[in-house]
């Protein structure tokens, strides 16, 4: 470990650190602009310029390494000085450069209040600028739907540019020009084309990139801040969410280095104007083949009216995709009081089985694990589509390992921003790994950590426990489980999938699955179907049920029901959520559910006392007591409890039959996944932007 | 004076014919084989021992800069690469020594290619330079054919050699820049540490040369390195193109000692100062990018790197731009500072803002419109601009003006009040209505 001198103040630091981080440690800060932790070192802001003793100019302390430093000639360690006339000065220099030509519009501009040059000037800067003449005038931009560019306060950070190459893979923002007449933009400015491109706004320390559906809307200083956890995906992406009032008005990522790091989708960050639109605010009946509005009392004496003494066979309840555990709870709770067996949270069918054991559909690598595989299998998933955060950590590892690490795809073929080998469409290849005779193996051989990722387009399907067990057996293949490394790792869409699955919220004995519980409500061998969120069934299906719709906007489900009970979102809730490497967290109440709407599980302990049968508990904590009871991993925040891979093991003797279908897409449309993105009229717009970039790809637009 | 028999250049005004055979017959590919069985450190040594700098500018030794290359490969192989970018305003050498002295080059790359154990060499060439591309690339195809170069050629050290022309960026002139560019990226200067003798080239230990320091690296070894250091002054020895442009009667490109008085190179090469030697202004002694000298300074002023730089100046490409009495010096300076503005990269912040600040300034105070105070606040600008910046660049843009400042601050001075008490122009008589 080197030594270090940092302002009079000697330190020990580890190898290999930069001096920007090293200053760090001592507690020292150095303002920056362009440099970012997880970005490559750019150097040209000179922001963080510090004096080493024995150099005869001052250096950028992000580019230079701790280990590029000499001991003095007397054999003191390397001495730093950040405090002295000289620093200062080169700081105000810097500063004084950068405002040349930013312009002092500083009451108009949405970075105000959070902007780095704002504060760093404020920290660092001179008291008035010495420069008369003209500023530079630079023409905006045209970014996309979702970022709003003000050239002229661009500071040439490369951030942008750096993030959209290496994170996110798609190298479309560039500069051209030279010196001052450097300018950032797309190529002929056309929309950005990536998952991730909201980041940039973030990335952006000035006001050059902003939010285009947050412009002008609030000042940071107005916002209430919740931390809380995203259920676009199944990630749990850590979130940040800001609202004014009852209003939620962005949301931003949060840090966390095992999940997110610092990055969120854009259907995560922007999907936040689809959560006041089509909402459900208060109770609705069928009633002349219209819905109408009701009072809670009325909506739920219908709905007990219906079940009571209804035989518990008749009645099938199914769990969406974006509800907590706690409602998922309740649901089953209700349903196991009713005597019902048919209850399932697999709305796509997939065939996971928490009876094979928990190892079977948890991402058992982790997500930081990604960072220590060497070879990679990806099983029917589009993982840029089904975890664009996720996917960038894959492109990382991709990077780090100089694009010398083997990548397999079976399934679709798609662009994922790395290079990888296409392997074949379906079982059958995967078939072949698994009995060890494909050359995949080969590349794959010396691997010491395997990552094996399975995809809902791989199991969602008739044949899903065959293709399951199959892909277990090519993880066993792979050497992918064995101590110290489970690479075997299911990649899941939906938020409460994981939850669902820990709280066996899967057909009982004699139980129907989603789509059995489909036909037998088109046949009428069951009457009532209760939706819990869940929008992503076939509705025509439901025959001629009676359909209990309890969620939050006014989708698929709440068309076909016959009473609504109006839910709250994830941002209106205290709420457990498990991601897909089992991971619980909880999301925060950030405003409160609209109108009459309820928390849902709430709603079910309301309904059961109208049963006459309360659920027992009577609070949130009280649930969650019961809840940790029936499932201890869950209680533990924040913390994976690794599962017993052994069932891995087991998985993949038990063997099964599989067909020769193709894998098929996991995701349609990425922009809308759920009723809420669904219900925003940006992610519509995105949709349509890419699909229209699709159909221009294809040569239909001449 | 550089005596005849003393010169490496021997047709640098191309009287006679480039190509290989009469290269031979002025002494080029003489015994090359038996120079390169020395073996690499003995040649180095003798780099070393020569005394030679580096002639791009900024006079680093360039035998020691040899000695930094690695001498056992790590499996990445070492590369030289030739900096022909020459585009510093003032200077045409080694457009010359391409375009009449080609082989010279081509042997010079072999000998220093081999002597840091690099079978690899490029040279990239100025993307102006069209003709002399032609006549390089020619002699290189000569010296292929001759199998004085390639795989198993007759001097016994395979060795490519790639002629890359560039697009006439003068920042691709700054080593790393010209890495990069050679590299197919943008001509951006890269962050040091580390040095391209440890990551250059495609990551690989690469030593960047001027074309001069390596043309006359040939010379050097035949005619040993006593011979060379015995030419000029300690620590400046040998011989060294000078460009003489600007108000001279023969402007001219001319092999001397180091270490020649100015007025000497400029009376008896350049046909003299326009109007004679009291008629010189202002002396900018190394290139655009060196701090200019009044005629004061240059009566006995000797022309190498050490004597120049006791004056704050620089000997820099010895590309001497000599002003007369008719110059509008703050003009000059104002339109080299154009130069830099236009051509710096705009990666980092002190170059690309400070450039084009410096310039406009410099713009009003040519017309007087300017206040004093600007002056010391210029000044102070051009400081926090040099050294501030990824690559010399910023340097090279500051130097100018502080030349400008250190010197000729009464030449602004009085520029500022003649403005400012300039009698308005006679307003015209409007009729009473």
């Amino acid at each position: 470990m080197p030594k270090l001198i940092i302002d009079n103040r000697e330190i020990e630091v580890p190898a290999g650190i930069t001096l920007i981080q090293a200053c760090g440690l001592a507690g020292v800060e150095i303002p920056r602009f362009c440099y970012h932790e997880r970005l490559s070192i750019a150097g040209n802001c000179r922001m963080c310029l510090v004096e080493v003793a024995g150099m005869p100019k001052p250096v950028a302390s992000c580019a230079m390494g701790v280990s590029d430093l000499r001991p003095g000639r007397d054999g003191t360690p390397p001495t730093i000085i950040t405090n002295s006339e000289r620093v200062k000065k080169a700081r105000e220099g810097v500063l004084e450069f950068l405002l040349v030509n930013h312009p002092l519009d500083c009451p108009i501009c949405d970075q105000g209040g959070e902007c780095d040059l704002q504060d760093q000037t404020m920290a660092y800067g001179f008291d008035a600028g010495r420069f008369q003449d003209n500023k530079r005038a630079v023409e905006d931009k045209y970014l996309g739907p979702l970022i709003d560019t003000f050239m002229n306060r661009c500071i040439h950070c490369t951030r942008c540019i750096r993030f959209m190459t290496e994170v996110a893979g798609v190298e479309e923002l560039g500069a051209i020009g030279r010196g001052e007449d450097m300018e950032i933009t797309t190529y002929l400015e056309h929309g950005m084309m990536s998952e991730l491109s909201g980041n940039v706004v973030d990335l952006c320390p000035v006001g050059a990139l902003t939010s285009k559906p947050y412009a002008f809307v609030a000042r940071p200083w107005e916002l209430t801040k919740t931390p809380s956890i995203d259920v676009m995906d199944a990630l749990g992406s850590n979130i940040r969410v800001d609202a004014r009032g009852r209003e939620v008005l962005r949301i931003l990522p949060r840090e966390n280095d095992a999940i997110n790091e610092e990055w969120i989708s854009d259907k995560t960050r922007h999907v936040w104007d689809g959560l006041r639109l089509q909402r459900l605010d208060q109770p609705y009946v069928r009633r002349h083949g219209r819905l109408e509005p009701t009072s809670w009392g009325d909506a739920l004496a219908i709905v007990a009216e219906g079940l009571r003494g209804l035989d518990g066979g008749k009645f099938a309840a199914i769990a969406g995709d974006l509800q907590a555990a706690e409602e998922m709870f309740a649901l089953k709770c209700l349903a196991e009081q009713l005597g019902s067996p048919h209850i399932d949270c697999r709305q796509d069918g997939a065939k996971l089985d928490p009876a094979l054991g928990r190892a079977t559909y948890l991402f058992n690598a982790t997500i930081k694990g990604i960072e220590q595989a060497d070879a990679i299998l990806i099983i029917g998933t589009n993982p840029r589509l089904e975890a664009a955060v996720l996917n960038a950590r894959i492109r990382e590892r991709w990077r780090q390992m100089q694009g010398r690490i083997p990548i397999g795809l079976i399934g679709e073929k798609a662009d994922l921003t790395y290079a990888y080998d296409y392997l074949g469409a379906g079982p059958e290849t995967l078939a072949k790994i698994a009995a060890g005779s494909h050359p995949f193996l080969e590349r794959a051989a010396g691997a010491e950590r395997p990552l094996v990722i399975i995809g809902q387009a791989a199991l969602a399907r008739p044949d899903g426990a065959g293709v399951l067990a199959l892909a277990a057996k090519a993880a066993v293949a792979l050497a992918a489980v064995k101590p110290g490394w489970n690479g075997f790792s299911v990649l899941h869409t939906a938020a409460s999938r994981v939850a669902g699955l820990d709280l066996g919220l899967v057909p009982g004995e004699g139980g129907r699955d989603v789509d059995s519980i489909l036909d037998g409500a088109s046949n009428g061998e069951i009457e009532i179907v209760y939706l819990l969120g869940a929008d992503e069934i076939e509705m025509e299906r439901l025959g001629q049920a009676f359909v209990i719709y309890q969620g939050n906007h006014g989708d698929r489900g709440a068309h076909r029901a016959d009473v609504i009970l109006p839910g709250a979102a994830y941002t209106e809730k205290d709420a457990l959520y498990v991601n897909t490497e089992g991971r619980p967290q909880m999301t925060a109440r950030a405003v409160f559910p609209p109108g009459e709407a309820r928390e849902d599980w709430k709603i079910l302990r309301a309904l059961s006392a109208k049963l006459g049968r309360p659920l027992p508990f009577d609070s949130t904590a009280e649930l969650r007591a019961k809840m940790f009871e029936a499932c201890p991993e869950l209680a533990l925040l924040d913390t994976i409890v690794p599962a017993d891979a052994g069932a891995i093991e087991r998985l993949a003797a038990s063997g099964g039959k599989t067909g020769k279908d193709r894998f098929g897409t996991g995701i349609a449309d990425f922009y809308l996944t759920n009723a809420i993105a669904r219900s925003s009229p940006l992610m519509a717009a995105l949709s349509a932007l890419h699909a229209g970039a699709k159909a221009q790809a294809t040569g239909t637009h001449g | 004076m550089l005596a005849d028999k003393d010169r490496i250049f021997k047709n640098l005004y191309g009287q006679h014919d480039w190509r290989l055979e009469a290269a031979r017959a002025r002494g080029a590919w003489d015994g090359t084989k038996a120079l390169i069985e020395r073996g690499h450190d003995a040649i180095i040594e003798e780099v070393k021992a020569s005394g030679l700098r580096g002639r791009g500018g900024a006079g680093f030794p360039t035998g020691l800069k040899w000695s930094f290359m690695p001498t056992k490969s790590d499996g990445r192989p070492n590369y030289l690469v030739i900096n022909a970018d020459e585009s510093e305003p003032g200077t045409c050498k080694d457009r010359d020594i391409m375009r009449h002295d080609p082989h010279l080059l081509v042997e010079g790359a072999l000998l220093a290619a081999f002597a840091m154990r690099a079978h690899t060499s490029y040279i990239y060439i100025r993307g102006e330079f069209i003709r002399e591309r032609e006549i390089l690339q020619s002699a290189i195809d000569e010296a292929y054919e001759d199998k004085l170069i390639g795989k198993n050629n007759v001097n016994g050290w395979d060795f490519e050699l790639y002629l890359h022309h560039g697009a006439g960026a003068y920042i691709c002139g700054e080593e790393t820049a010209l890495l990069e560019s050679l590299e197919g990226k943008k001509g951006m200067p890269r962050l040091k540490p580390p040095f391209p003798a440890n990551v250059g080239l495609y990551g690989a230990p690469t030593t960047v040369n001027n074309v001069e320091s390596i043309a006359v690296v040939p010379d050097i070894l035949r005619r040993g390195a006593t011979w060379f250091a015995s030419l000029g002054k300690p620590n400046n020895t040998g011989t060294k193109l000078f460009c003489i442009s600007g108000h001279v009667n023969e402007p001219c490109t001319v092999e001397e000692e180091m270490g020649i008085e100015l007025r000497e190179l400029i009376d008896r090469h350049a046909g003299g100062v326009r109007g004679g030697w009291d008629n010189l202004y202002a002396v900018i002694p190394g290139g655009s990018s060196v701090p200019c000298l009044p005629a004061s300074l240059c009566n006995d002023l000797t022309m190498d790197f050490d004597a120049l730089r006791d004056l704050k100046t620089g000997l820099g490409t010895a590309a001497v731009i000599v002003m007369d009495k008719s110059t509008d010096i703050i003009r000059a300076i104002a339109r080299l500072s154009y130069f830099y503005k236009h051509e710096s990269c705009g990666q980092c912040t002190p170059c690309r803002e400070g450039t084009g600040w410096m310039w406009r300034v410099l713009e009003r105070m040519a017309k007087g419109q300017a206040e004093k105070g600007e002056i010391d606040m210029l000044l102070d600008v051009s400081y926090q601009v040099e050294g501030h910046t990824i690559c010399a660049l910023g340097d090279a843009a500051a130097w100018p003006v502080q030349g400008l400042i250190r010197h000729f601050r009464h030449v602004i001075e009085e520029r500022i009040d003649a403005e400012a008490t300039r009698p308005l122009a006679p307003s015209v008589p409007v009729a009473a209505e």
